[in-house]
């Protein structure tokens, strides 16, 4: 099972997908940080040439991932986990502050953001508990348990602050789901959210009359079965509650940028130059390209940094303008089929560890993707998390490469069983 | 199902970004506008327009610089208001409305605060402007006169406005435009191509370089200089020739249709429509309704051609062959026809043929020729469709399609119009009915550039070029090809032969017998017209307009001219006379006559124009 016996065979479409999705992210980051006083492609002052070495490391990361044993990843996913957690503690002391958040450990001149490694860890000390003989998802007790080994990284990471990164850990609801987690816990988290918008673009009173037709109306229909009116109550008790506790968060706990941004998404403010700008701005971007784009390192808008954070959480937006609307496709398609292929992977495994791992990888970076392109194109709130193997940044694309690789090392050897 | 549910979810995600960026990119095309309006600016650089020459060489027009203040009004930043105004000299209440405008035209884009200052307001000014941002000065070119006359043929350049911007969309708010005569016709030859300059902006707004490295890039393209058919110095003497007149001279090159003079009265300094006062003297013109300035009335004024028309209904008449040369026809004081009724004609020898007819304006001649041509077919609204067919080959009743961009049709009238007057078939109408038409009343009018337009066919015995003002376009060394197409009448050249002889006759012993030019022989006709006008709603008669038609030399025309002085009386009395000071003026470039250009230049109509006005009872052709 050592790298080398013949029988090891990786899966060279997913990693084609990578290659593809990096090579083409570079491209953009290029342009988009493109400047008067570039000298090369390797030029370590300038945006691009960093993220060239970002990459090349990563190669030898994937080199050092795929030479170790697949058995290692599984023994050794609680230590991993616990010096990640201990990482992210750690930031409360040694933390360098950027841009507000305490997120960052600097060493000179580049900086180590362990949350973007964190998810790693956490998807892999998940599989861990979910595959153990002992644990069964249809327990209140282990589902307590997971539920801990989620949220303890994610509550850490909040208020360095930075809810973006741990919004993501919500993704990790999918992998349990497949492995038996009740359907009415995606249920709940679902009617939350719907009850959590719905709050803040009505208000709370209508909120109520919604809340109270609806178990009105169900109670009515149902009443031959006799449904006993105290669950009825309670249910639309527990959902005006919860309204009211969104608006009271959303009021008195909420920073001003943050209601701002569910405002402008919610269409409740239109200010263009104020706290809209980044989203107005990216979408004239990739309106501009029209079908084919205007070109590479043509873009106007991308040259005139009109869209702020391009090369990192607004890259689609570059590539959007330059490589218009077929190349826009292009990318999504490659995403798509990326996260397919790891689901397919998956289900294909034959040990839980790895599936449970691999769907927690596809789930990643599905909310990556989903909640990044959203937020580009104008659909969702602004949320900053980056956009997987495109956006700028060491950390971010080292944590998804260790990510997608170990998931390609567990499957090869998975390969070998069979 | 447990299986499917993160797949469904990728792949339905998949669909709904794709949909919205197709909706972004493909199907919502105002975020491509909104990326060209923020992330480019587009500099011009304006040429230089081109100069206007006369047919001599003479400058007529030239350029000089002048300095508009201009705002941007999304880069204003608060100011001394109190201080920028005592600088620009206006009122606070005014600045305030000017950058009010402004910002409605647009945010984005430069307008104008105050145009056109001196140089001298400028150095006094330029040192100030770095304190008030998003205000600066722009150089741009002006109109210099080197002349003070020929406004009407030269025009002037103005401000665009914004309807004309919504036509034109190569003109922008502040930029200059050819408003009126050659300025107006060769805006495009004059005006040049203004260079555009792309610079790609950043966020701030700041530049950062070309867009593209400039390959959008252009440089600005000189105006084309013009030279124009007019001769200066005969433009100028017309012009002083109709000092407290009204009407207007047209003189044209029968040999080539290029128009030597086109003098319009009242006239004004084209200079009054350059600077700071333009439109403080624009306005004054244009709301002087009783002298009308701006109104080029040898261009745009429809009179009655009176008797000069007679020439052309002797054409006709032979022509169609219904009287020959030596025919004679009587005149007992007038023309009789119908049930008594009887047009009138002054005192002369009787009877007299075509030649005579013509020295001598005799009505009855022409009424009868007239009358004849209209007979001699079967119905009148057959003769009526032929007769109008002749005129209409002089380019007659319709424009003459001169490239001046003002103009009148005139008119002669049709059969269809006769048969709605008297509403045929019901009633019938015969020739007798339409007969002042002969003698150039009734339903015919010309404008003055067309009945200098006939002389000049005349004097070429069938055919003409349609008038023209552009002589030379400069580098390109052409005029539009219009103008150098013959033109052939439907007379044939071997009628025109004692129409001339009937007109050189008016000078030997005719009615413009006392005009006549030492070494000149000059061939003309007379007009005096009848004319209305409207006095309280009541249809009140004026003194006759002055009309007069000639060309010399006989044998070799050289200028074609047809005279019209409003109120003038009869046709030698101002006309003539001013027609013959031009001939010579032209010809032989001095006066030997200083005691008719005296009487010509000290003579006024003024107490004339007065009259309608006066509010009392008055009499016409004293």
């Amino acid at each position: 099972m050592a790298v080398g016996t013949s029988k090891v065979r990786f899966d060279w479409l997913t990693i084609f997908f990578y290659a593809a999705l990096v090579g083409i992210g570079w491209v953009n980051i290029y342009s988009a940080s493109l400047s008067d006083a570039s000298a090369g492609y390797f030029d370590l002052t300038q945006i691009y040439g960093r993220q060239l070495l970002f990459i090349i490391l990563s190669v030898v990361l994937i080199i050092f991932i795929l030479a170790v044993d697949a058995k290692f990843y599984e023994r050794f996913s609680s230590i991993i986990y616990i010096v990640s957690v201990a990482s992210l503690i750690g930031l409360f002391i040694f933390g360098k502050n950027i841009n507000g958040a305490t997120s960052w450990y600097s060493f000179g001149n580049f900086g180590i953001q362990p949350s973007e490694f964190a998810k790693a860890a956490t998807a892999l000390a998940l599989s861990k508990y979910v595959s153990d003989i002992q644990t069964n998802m249809q327990e209140i007790k282990h589902q307590l348990r997971a539920f801990i080994i989620i949220a303890l990284p994610a509550l850490i990471i909040i208020p360095q602050p930075d809810p973006g990164s741990a919004l993501i850990y919500a993704a990790f609801v999918f992998p349990l789901y497949r492995e038996g987690l009740h359907f009415v816990y995606l249920l709940l988290g679902f009617f939350a959210a719907a009850l959590f918008v719905s709050t803040l673009a009505i208000g709370v009173p209508w909120v109520i009359a919604g809340v109270l037709l609806i178990t009105g109306f169900t109670y009515f229909k149902n009443r031959k079965r006799r449904p006993r009116v105290i669950n009825y109550a309670a249910i639309a008790l527990a959902c005006i509650a919860f309204a009211f506790s969104v608006n009271y968060i959303f009021n008195n706990v909420f920073e001003q940028r943050h209601r701002d941004r569910f405002n402008i998404v919610l269409g409740k403010e239109i200010d263009t130059k104020g706290i809209g700008y980044n989203t107005n701005q990216s979408e004239i971007a990739i309106g501009n390209g029209g079908w084919f784009g205007k070109g590479w390192t043509q873009g106007t808008q991308t040259k005139g940094n009109f869209v702020p954070e391009q090369h990192t959480d607004y890259i689609f937006s570059t590539v959007g303008e330059e490589w218009g609307f077929v190349g826009s496709v292009l990318v999504i398609a490659l995403f798509i089929a990326l996260i397919t292929r790891i689901l397919f992977l998956a289900e294909r495994q034959k040990n839980q560890f790895s599936r449970v791992y691999g769907y927690s990888v596809a789930a990643i970076l599905f909310f990556h993707f989903f909640v990044n392109i959203g937020m580009v194109t104008g659909l969702f709130p602004t949320v900053g998390i980056p956009l997987p193997f495109f956006s700028y940044g060491g950390s971010g694309l080292w944590g998804f490469t260790i990510l997608v690789f170990i998931f390609v090392r567990l499957d090869a050897s998975n390969f070998v069983h069979s | 199902m447990r299986k499917l549910l993160l797949l469904s979810i990728v792949l339905i995600t998949g669909l709904v970004f794709t949909g919205r960026l197709f909706y972004l990119q493909v199907y919502n095309t105002s975020f491509q506008q909104l990326s060209e309006n923020n992330a480019i600016k587009v500099i011009y650089d304006y040429p230089q327009r081109g100069y206007i020459f006369d047919r001599n060489g003479k400058l007529l027009v030239a350029n000089q610089p002048s300095y508009d203040v201009m705002v941007i009004p999304r880069e204003v930043k608060p100011l001394d208001t109190l201080e920028f105004c005592n600088l620009l000299k206006i009122t606070k209440k005014d600045f305030k409305e000017i950058l009010a405008k402004a910002r409605v035209y647009s945010p984005r884009l430069p307008s104008v605060v105050i145009p056109q200052l001196t140089k001298g307001e400028y150095a006094y000014l330029s040192e100030k402007m770095y304190k008030y941002e998003g205000f600066y000065i722009q150089k741009r070119s002006l109109r210099d006169y080197e002349v003070t006359h020929s406004a009407n043929v030269l025009g002037y350049i103005a401000e665009v406005n914004p309807y004309i911007i919504k036509q034109n969309p190569d003109y922008q708010m502040g930029e200059l435009i050819g408003r009126q005569g050659v300025e107006q016709q060769y805006e495009e030859v004059l005006r040049g191509v203004k260079g555009v300059k792309y610079i790609q902006k950043d966020r701030f707004n700041r530049d950062i370089g070309p867009f593209k490295e400039g390959i959008f890039d252009t440089l600005p393209e000189r105006g084309k200089d013009i030279s124009l058919t007019i001769d200066e110095v005969l433009q100028q003497y017309g012009e002083e020739l109709f000092v407290n007149k009204r009407g207007g001279v047209v003189a044209i090159e029968p040999s080539s249709g290029e128009i030597l003079a086109l003098v319009t009265a009242p006239y004004y300094d084209p200079s009054l429509l350059v600077g700071r006062e333009r439109s403080k003297n624009y306005t004054k013109l244009y709301y002087d309704s009783i002298a009308k300035p701006l109104y080029d009335r040898v261009l745009q004024g429809e009179y009655p051609p009176g008797s000069p028309f007679k020439t052309l209904t002797a054409l006709i008449g032979l022509q169609e062959g219904i009287i020959d040369t030596k025919e004679t026809v009587a005149c007992h004081g007038g023309y009789t026809y119908g049930r008594g009724r009887k047009l009138g004609c002054h005192h002369h020898k009787s009877p007299l043929s075509m030649v005579g007819g013509i020295a001598n304006s005799c009505n009855a001649y022409f009424c009868t020729a007239y009358r004849r041509s209209i007979e001699k077919y079967p119905t009148p609204q057959e003769g009526m469709t032929q007769w109008q067919r002749h005129l209409e080959s002089f380019g007659l009743g319709n424009y003459l399609g001169t490239d001046l961009p003002s103009g009148r049709p005139g008119k002669i009238p049709s059969a269809a119009l006769y048969n709605k007057v008297y509403k045929y078939p019901e009633y019938k109408w015969y020739a007798t009915a339409t007969i002042s038409n002969a003698i150039g009343q009734g339903e015919v009018l010309l404008t003055p550039i067309q009945m200098a337009n006939f002389t000049a066919a005349i004097a070429n015995k069938g055919w003409y070029y349609k008038p023209h003002i552009i002589k030379n376009i400069h580098d390109v060394d052409t005029i539009p090809s219009v103008y150098t197409e013959k033109i052939q009448t439907t007379i044939d050249s071997e009628h025109f032969a004692p129409i001339i002889e009937g007109m050189h006759d008016a000078y030997n012993y005719g009615t413009a017998s006392f005009l006549k030019i030492p070494d000149i022989e000059i061939c003309g006709k007379t007009g005096t017209a009848e004319n209305y006008t409207k006095i309280d709603g009541k249809r009140t008669q004026l003194t006759d307009h002055s009309v007069f038609i000639a060309f010399a030399p006989k044998d070799d025309p050289k200028i074609a001219i047809a005279v019209f002085v409003e109120n003038g009386y009869w046709g030698s009395r101002w006309a003539g006379r001013i027609a013959s000071l031009m001939i010579e003026k032209y010809i032989k470039g001095k006066i030997t006559r200083t005691d008719l250009e005296k009487y010509v230049l000290n003579g006024s109509l003024e107490a004339e124009y007065a009259k309608p006005y006066s509010g009392e009872p008055f009499k016409i052709n004293q």
